[in-house]
């Protein structure tokens, strides 16, 4: 039995934990990057390279130092940088002797055959592909009750009444979604789990500020290389909206485009007509859309030298000032420390909730006067 | 009175300039360009373009601040893709957005897309769109493109005897047949000077990099000298890079030390560049397989001094020299 292991996004190595089992393979679990990760990436993988191929390179030093034999990822098709980790990543990972070998999916619509060849690899329990289509349906549901129950954290977290007991009670019901299997323990695990953070005590009245987060989807998915920027505003009493989540993203790159990043676009194209790369066109679609959407303000996320997201956040001082929505925008890299972003969250949501202030006393005034 | 437009002397003005100002002046319209790099330039750009941008768009930026008072257009197209096959680094594909949104006071910019994956015609498409935004018939526009295609081959032609683009730019302007640069001495040390033309070629942003060499007594090849379709050929990723300028470089990074002509091979990267990162690596991992070969990788940014680049140079070439003595001093068997 071949081991496997994938990079960690957020919470998602669950269901591709559960993915890899199923078709017969020992998993070996990416932990979660830390500093020792940080320090085996910065000193193995280029040093310009952005945030998220350092923090993968890390896992995988330290998942090879496992035992992990095989590393399955995603592709790309530019120009993003990330299209060409997984290539990069072997040449490395084989140049300092750990002899791994490297799967790399790339979208099924461009690459079928491709695609079938590697999923073939991969079967070592040789299930039918019908029974491999089973598999990736309770994935794909185990994936979306994860997704959903971090979403509903980000807005309850803001609410709660006792500081951190959401993130408390987010701990505890993401194991009744991992040890879930069947579809039928999933759907139950899921609900129950999602019933478990709403009926977190919450204050509903109090008033809190809606901000939108943009980015580049590694750094966005994962709380660790963002330093948990979604729970710090969540205590600031801050509700966060993220403008991606990997079911979405999954959607909009296997199957076909949904309606949703279509008007992503429309909304990005007076800005920046066509994609780029990455994720810099919908960083600006998304901005343009919160700031209709009356969120109080816009956070962007971006690694260091991630190269969309620098063409996106020249754009964004233009958007930000026609739409009149205030833009924080945070290049991550090993540097980055959480006492000097913290600073620096505050300093926003004062700023924002004066904004908020100033705009509700006008309102007030021209009522009576 | 001709209407002017701007090409900002860099980025594409190595590889395209010929071709383009061909294009405009045969259509009637004045061509004006930024001219060389200057710290002034390079100082406007910095305090413009977002901090953490790479040199080479800040640097950008300032051509176009010096520019934009000037003309009465600026002519930066969105290339996105020449060949078919690889397309252009994120940054220059939003390029008329960023100096659209990120700089004020701006004249109109033209900012047509060209990508030949739509169709064999569709440059000659491009083109069309921007003779019809200066009002020019159809034929005249035709018969400009024509002939900005065969200065662009000559350009080229130049470029694969050994001339370096702005040399070749310069024999260009001038119509005569400039004699090629003087013979190859025996006994003369060659480098590779790798890396994207608009920071090989620019004399400011390089520290005069290739200058430097010559001075020493080096003779200095670089990627655009190189036959294209060989290069294409030494690829060795099992997937091919996505940036036009990238790939270039890293095949012929691979094709020189598979051929093992030069005695050198120094890649020149910006600091803060993205595809660079992956690039110097590869090369990097791709040296130890060649030890007869030293490889060098210089970065160059806005603070990039005269004297720390000379003594790196210098040492590298002492090295290069101590190693080729050593190998004939050892007797051959």
């Amino acid at each position: 039995m071949p081991k496997v292991t994938f990079p960690r996004m957020g919470e998602s190595w669950r269901t591709f934990k559960m993915l890899m089992n199923d078709l017969g393979n020992e998993v070996v679990i990416p932990p979660r990057p830390n500093k020792r990760t940080l320090d085996y990436g910065v000193r193995y993988a280029p040093e310009f390279a952005c945030l998220p191929l350092k923090i993968l390179m890390g896992t995988y030093v330290e998942t090879c130092l496992e035992g992990a034999e095989l590393i399955v990822t995603s592709g790309g098709s530019g120009p993003c940088r990330a299209g060409l980790y997984g290539q990069l990543h072997k040449k490395i990972l084989n140049s300092i002797g750990f002899p791994v070998d490297i799967i790399v999916f790339e979208a099924p619509k461009s690459h079928p055959v491709d695609f079938l060849r590697k999923v073939n690899r991969l079967n070592t329990s040789r299930l039918s592909y019908r029974a491999i289509w089973e598999c990736i349906k309770r994935g794909w549901e185990k994936l979306k009750y994860l997704d959903d129950a971090e979403k509903l954290t980000h807005v309850v977290r803001p609410r709660e009444l006792e500081k951190g007991s959401t993130t408390r009670v987010y701990r505890r019901v993401l194991d009744w979604i991992d040890t879930a299997y069947t579809m039928k323990e999933i759907k139950e695990a899921g609900e129950a789990a999602l019933e478990a953070i709403r009926s977190v005590p919450q204050d509903p009245g109090r008033n809190v500020l809606k901000v939108g987060i943009v980015g580049e989807i590694y750094v966005l998915l994962e709380p660790a290389s963002n330093l948990e920027i979604e729970e710090t505003l969540g205590n600031l009493g801050v509700e966060v909206r993220r403008s991606m989540f990997l079911t979405g993203w999954t959607r909009d790159n296997t199957v076909k485009e949904t309606r949703e990043i279509l008007t992503v676009k429309d909304a990005a194209a007076p800005y920046i007509p066509l994609c780029i790369g990455g994720h810099g066109q919908e960083s600006v679609g998304h901005t343009v859309i919160f700031a209709k959407e009356g969120y109080d303000g816009v956070i962007q996320l971006a690694p260091f030298t991630c190269i969309p997201e620098i063409v996106a956040r020249t754009i964004l001082n233009r958007v930000s000032r026609v739409h009149n929505i205030p833009v924080l925008t945070f290049f991550l890299d090993e540097q980055t420390g959480k006492a000097g972003m913290s600073t620096r969250l505050e300093a926003f949501v004062d700023l924002m909730r004066r904004k908020k202030g100033h705009a509700g006393n006008l309102r007030a005034q021209t009522e009576a006067g | 009175m001709t209407a002017r437009v701007g090409i900002p002397s860099s980025l594409f003005y190595y590889v395209h300039f010929p071709m383009w100002q061909t294009f405009f002046s045969e259509l009637g319209i004045e061509v004006v360009t930024s001219g060389q790099t200057t710290k002034g330039l390079l100082d406007e750009g910095v305090k413009e373009a977002l901090a953490d941008a790479c040199v080479p768009i800040k640097l950008f930026f300032g051509h176009v601040i010096a520019l934009k008072d000037k003309v009465d257009y600026l002519f930066i197209p969105r290339v996105v893709c020449l060949n078919r096959k690889t397309i252009y680094c994120p940054k220059f594909l939003g390029l008329p957005d960023m100096i659209r949104h990120g700089l004020s006071g701006m004249p109109p910019i033209i900012d047509v897309e060209m990508d030949n994956r739509q169709g064999w015609t569709s440059l000659w498409k491009s083109y069309l769109k921007i003779g019809r935004i200066f009002g020019r018939g159809k034929m005249k526009i035709f018969m400009a493109y024509l002939k900005a295609r065969s200065v662009a081959r000559r350009f080229h032609s130049l470029l694969l005897a050994g001339m370096h683009p702005p040399e070749a730019i310069t024999a260009l302007a001038k119509g005569a047949n400039v004699p090629l640069p003087g013979e190859k001495k025996k006994g003369d040390l060659v480098f590779a000077v790798l890396g994207y033309p608009y920071e090989v070629h620019d004399q400011f942003i390089s520290v005069g990099l290739v200058k430097k060499l010559k001075k020493m007594g080096v003779s200095v090849i670089t990627m655009e000298n190189l036959p294209p379709k060989k290069i294409a050929r030494a690829n060795m990723l099992e997937k091919k890079m996505f940036w036009t300028f990238s790939d270039l470089a890293l095949n012929a990074a691979y094709y020189l030390f598979r051929e093992g002509k030069v005695d050198g091979i120094i890649h020149l990267t910006a600091f803060g560049c993205g595809p660079d990162s992956m690039v110097d690596k590869l090369m990097e991992l791709a040296s130890r397989d060649y030890p007869d070969i030293p490889y060098m990788s210089v970065t160059i940014d806005e603070h990039t001094g005269d004297a720390g680049i000379s003594t790196r140079l210098e040492a590298f070439l002492d090295m290069v020299k101590r190693k080729k003595e050593a190998l004939q001093s050892t007797c051959p068997r």
